[in-house]
């Protein structure tokens, strides 16, 4: 379904780091003919560069096409028009999660980051593992060491990362 | 060799607290070639290209920043064996090495934990490091037994991409990592799909789990059904992908090794110190 147009979207992704070429793209389909996830879904990279061009914010943000791509730049790397393809998908995610839209499988990742400074914790079974390969059961960063913990948390504060986690819609 | 430079290795988290062999290896692997390697004491998650990117880029761009720091402290460079963390960590160097006002206002940040960035730690991938610095003609010097086994390699996305800063090869038809597995005596394997994804990148294995799987599967059939016997990532988070992937999928029995595993054999590490028994489809030696 497509609703109103935001005319100012477009212009605040392209003023975003990472979104600066939103208007080269000329829908040529290099990206979607180039994506794995297309190949495998409903997905369509030219469409979702489309509508953020239009100002479909809502269409944009709302979807779950949003969180389809994996990053792998197959699209970026062709792209006649040198259109950034992922660094603006980057950006609107960004934007989506700004506005609340956040699967909760992401914020439990986010949630490891700031409990445990990864985004994969390290539990007793792999300690063990570690010992028996010779290595210290918890390695010499923020997996091991409290005090960069603790400063690496302070970092997610100062940028609001915490906040960010908690303002799901 | 160019050895003189200091290296500080990036473990990220994966990798530790996961797939310790892959450490284990690299730190073997790393003595053998006489790479001397210093700890990154208080490093923290990269940050994951995938979702913390994803979710803030000021917050993924600071903790980056924070990592580089600590390096730059030590006046080392620094040596990452993910692509992940490779992604993160060059991405945000190339970034705030280039870019003063940006760079100022990540130290703004740091500052609240009594840090500051300036601007000069370089970023390396293992494989990289490895091939131009090492070179494959010495890691067939080094090996001590040609490996007899026939393997697909992937490259994995964020090690040769963006190409237009990361600038080591071809994107389309890379050489680098098969000129290295080639030198270890190692079958490798032309497959379709070879420079595919493996799906569990963009927060996609934790948001969308089923989608991944299918990337793998395709992977994984294609590989299969080229003949290979084993698979070589240079990538513990593509490593994870495709060994936990065949918990659930079954049939293909495809262990996995790592560059710095396969490595570790044809050096003459044994086995044992390798790690890849752990893995849910082990790699047997």
């Amino acid at each position: 379904m497509v609703k109103e147009p935001n005319p100012q979207f477009a212009i605040e992704v392209s003023q975003t780091p990472g979104g600066e070429t939103l208007s080269l793209c000329f829908q040529c389909g290099t990206c979607t003919g180039s994506c794995p996830s297309g190949r495998l879904t409903s997905y369509r990279t030219r469409k979702l560069i489309r509508k953020a061009q239009l100002g479909l914010e809502k269409d944009v943000l709302e979807s779950p096409d949003l969180w389809m791509c994996t990053t792998c730049y197959a699209c970026q790397e062709r792209c006649p028009r040198g259109v950034e393809v992922v660094d603006i998908i980057n950006v609107l995610r960004n934007k989506a999660v700004k506005q609340g839209v956040m699967s909760g499988e992401h914020i439990k990742v986010g949630n490891y980051l700031l409990q445990n400074g990864a985004t994969v914790p390290l539990n007793e079974k792999y300690e063990a593992v570690r010992e028996e390969l010779g290595l210290s059961r918890r390695p010499a960063n923020v997996l091991g060491d409290k005090k960069a913990l603790e400063d690496f948390q302070k970092i997610l504060k100062a940028t609001g990362f915490d906040k960010l986690l908690e303002e799901k819609k | 060799m160019n050895l003189n430079k200091k290296y500080a290795l990036f473990l990220g988290c994966v990798a530790p607290a996961r797939y310790p062999g892959i450490e284990a290896a690299t730190r073997e692997v790393c003595k053998t070639v006489g790479l001397d390697l210093v700890e990154l004491e208080g490093a923290g998650c990269c940050p994951a290209p995938g979702v913390i990117k994803s979710f803030d880029q000021d917050t993924w761009l600071a903790i980056a920043a924070r990592n580089l720091a600590l390096a730059e402290k030590q006046g080392a460079d620094i040596l990452t064996i993910c692509n992940g963390c490779y992604g993160s960590l060059y991405d945000a160097a190339h970034i705030l090495n280039g870019d003063a006002e940006r760079l100022s206002a990540v130290n703004k940040i740091l500052s609240e934990v009594g840090m500051e960035y300036k601007g000069t730690t370089q970023v390396r991938h293992f494989a990289e490091l490895l091939y131009k610095e090492i070179t494959p003609e010495n890691v067939k010097a080094k090996t001590k037994t040609p490996l007899d086994i026939k393997v697909a390699v992937h490259y994995g996305c964020h090690f040769l991409k963006p190409s237009k800063i990361k600038e080591l090869d071809d994107p389309e038809r890379p050489r680098i990592l098969d000129e290295i597995v080639e030198a270890t005596g190692a079958t490798n394997l032309d497959y379709r799909d070879k420079q595919m994804c493996c799906g569990a990148g963009g927060g996609v294995r934790s948001g969308n789990p089923e989608l991944a799987t299918k990337f793998t599967v395709e992977k994984l059939k294609s590989m299969k059904s080229a003949g290979a016997q084993y698979i070589i990532d240079v990538c513990p988070f593509c490593h994870l992908q495709f060994d936990r992937t065949q918990k659930d999928v079954q049939g293909y029995d495809l262990p996995v090794i790592h560059l710095a595993q396969l490595l570790g054999l044809a050096f003459g590490v044994p086995a044992s110190k390798l790690g890849m028994d752990y893995q849910e489809v082990p790699a047997k030696f």
